[in-house]
């Protein structure tokens, strides 16, 4: 696979995620504009709405937040140059950063200095997968700060089993009230281990909102989830109203008998992320923004 | 539910009419400031320096904004609001020695902030979260900027202004916060999710 390609890929991908949100959200939040019957949710909602026409319009970024930069990859066991991935990803981040342009947002811990080129230490991180086949499929989530900031993992008792996580999740949420930018999409998982959970929950951002989880039991924990954080009345903003939430995807992993690992992710309304698929033959599909370069 | 087209420098007189919900959108000039400018501020104040510019009628922007610099010319290119809390600290004693009438931002305020509002007469015009390019839309110019030394986010952005809105009033003059007041209902309806839900408060 050229490396050219995938940069020139995961470049489209960083400036499709930064500028149009996924067909999928923009859906939601007109239907949460639509339903909702709080005046001043109702006017968070228009001016999200109007945002989101004007960036696509002008071609500039929804938010002046553009994020962490994350990849995700799913690599084809088959695909020859996969150590070249990476430094083709941080090539097309350093001139997103430029071109699109975004904000500089990695910072180092320790000197606090900005890089100013959207890279360093880890950054941006690439979560790998190798499957079957000899196609590269990439997914960029470009994670504001703001719903980063109000993240969290519980580690719950066991022996409260299902009701611990339900509480967890609620709690979470009118803990985190206006600060992540409602109406969020929610990622919960359970089991695993704190870091497999907090993995999982951030994963489980990327599924589209029509798209409940396969198993029935967890697809019922989602909806009864989804309908206990808008009946907490924060609303769009925390200005209050009806749609504090536009989803939650529930994933989960096997636990250990003494551990009970949760975790909730929060996505700002500005959820963004796209895919594509470069196959062997070098052809591409963009998956979540087709006819959008 | 009322919208107001305010013009600045604004009045303490035409603050007082507004009400939380109510909706505003600002002409005139906005000034951005985030913690450091804050600090900053009320150092000049404690000492008796002079402002950069005399903030009084005009509306304060928690805001750090993308620009891009063409020629010698800034350009705001996207300007959404910040979390206001961070500046919960310094808000009151801004708006005793500035008379800013308006302060906008994100996530809203707290008791201090309130308190000082009803006092001296200024409102909290909630702005929202990620909209920026509506912001830098109604940002016509940007008239100058002061205190650079601080980095562009953190410095004083004076933008020239066209109907810059819609800001719901989440604080007004008469003592209302909107946020406080979802708090409390919220408090109430986790009653009611734990009932549905079936779990123990």
């Amino acid at each position: 696979m050229k490396t050219e390609v995938v940069e020139n890929v995961a470049f489209n991908l960083v400036r499709q995620a930064v500028i149009y949100l996924p067909e999928d959200v923009k859906q939601a939040l007109k239907k949460a504009y639509m339903e909702e019957t709080s005046e001043a949710g109702k006017t968070q909602l228009k001016a999200i709405l109007d945002n989101i026409e004007l960036a696509e319009k002008y071609q500039a970024p929804i938010c002046q937040d553009t994020g962490t930069i994350i990849f995700y990859v799913s690599a084809g066991a088959e695909v020859k140059g996969l150590d070249k991935v990476e430094s083709a990803l941080i090539n097309a981040t350093r001139r997103a950063t430029k071109e699109v342009p975004l904000r500089p947002n990695a910072v180092d811990p320790f000197t606090q200095k900005n890089s100013g080129d959207n890279t360093g230490r880890f950054i941006p991180y690439v979560h790998w997968e190798i499957v079957p086949g000899d196609a590269l499929e990439l997914t960029v989530m470009t994670k504001g700060g703001g719903s980063e900031n109000v993240c969290l993992t519980g580690m719950l008792v066991p022996g409260e089993g299902i009701n611990g996580l339900k509480k967890f999740v609620i709690e979470s949420v009118i803990k985190a009230g206006a600060q992540p930018c409602p109406p969020t999409i929610l990622g919960v998982a359970m089991g695993g281990g704190a870091d497999i959970a907090m993995k999982l929950a951030k994963k489980a951002l990327l599924r589209p909102l029509n798209e409940p989880n396969p198993n029935p039991e967890i697809a019922k924990l989602e909806r009864e989830l989804y309908e206990a954080a808008n009946m907490t009345g924060i609303g769009p903003m925390g200005l209050g109203g009806k749609t504090t939430v536009l989803g939650v995807h529930v994933e989960y992993a096997f636990r250990h008998p003494a551990s009970f690992p949760a975790a909730v992710a929060f996505n700002c309304w500005a959820a963004r992320r796209a895919t594509a698929r470069i196959h062997a033959d070098g052809t591409v599909e963009y998956l979540t923004h087709k006819g959008k370069i | 539910m009322a919208v107001y087209h305010l013009k600045t420098p604004i009045s303490e007189e035409e603050i007082r009419k507004l009400k939380v919900n109510d909706v505003l959108y600002i002409t005139g000039t906005i000034v951005t400031a985030r913690d450091q400018a804050h600090r900053r501020a009320l150092e000049y104040a404690k000492e008796g320096k002079p402002l950069p510019i005399n903030l009084e009628g005009l509306a304060v922007f928690h805001c750090g904004p993308v620009v891009s610099k063409e020629g010698d010319k800034w350009i705001a290119v996207a300007a959404g609001p910040t979390t206001s809390t961070r500046m919960d600290i310094f808000e009151d004693e801004f708006i005793k020695n500035f008379k800013v009438r308006v302060v906008i931002g994100k996530g809203g305020m707290g008791k201090k902030t309130t308190d000082a509002m009803a006092k001296y007469g200024a409102v909290y015009g909630a702005f929202t979260g990620g909209a920026a390019i509506l912001a830098a839309k109604a940002i016509k110019k940007v008239k100058d900027v002061e205190w650079l030394d601080l980095g562009t986010p953190e410095a004083l952005w004076i933008f020239e202004v066209e109907d810059f809105g819609p800001l719901a009033v989440a604080i007004d003059s008469h003592g209302n916060n909107l946020f406080m007041d979802v708090a409390k209902a919220v408090e109430e309806n986790r009653k009611k999710i734990y009932q549905k839900l079936g779990l123990q408060l």
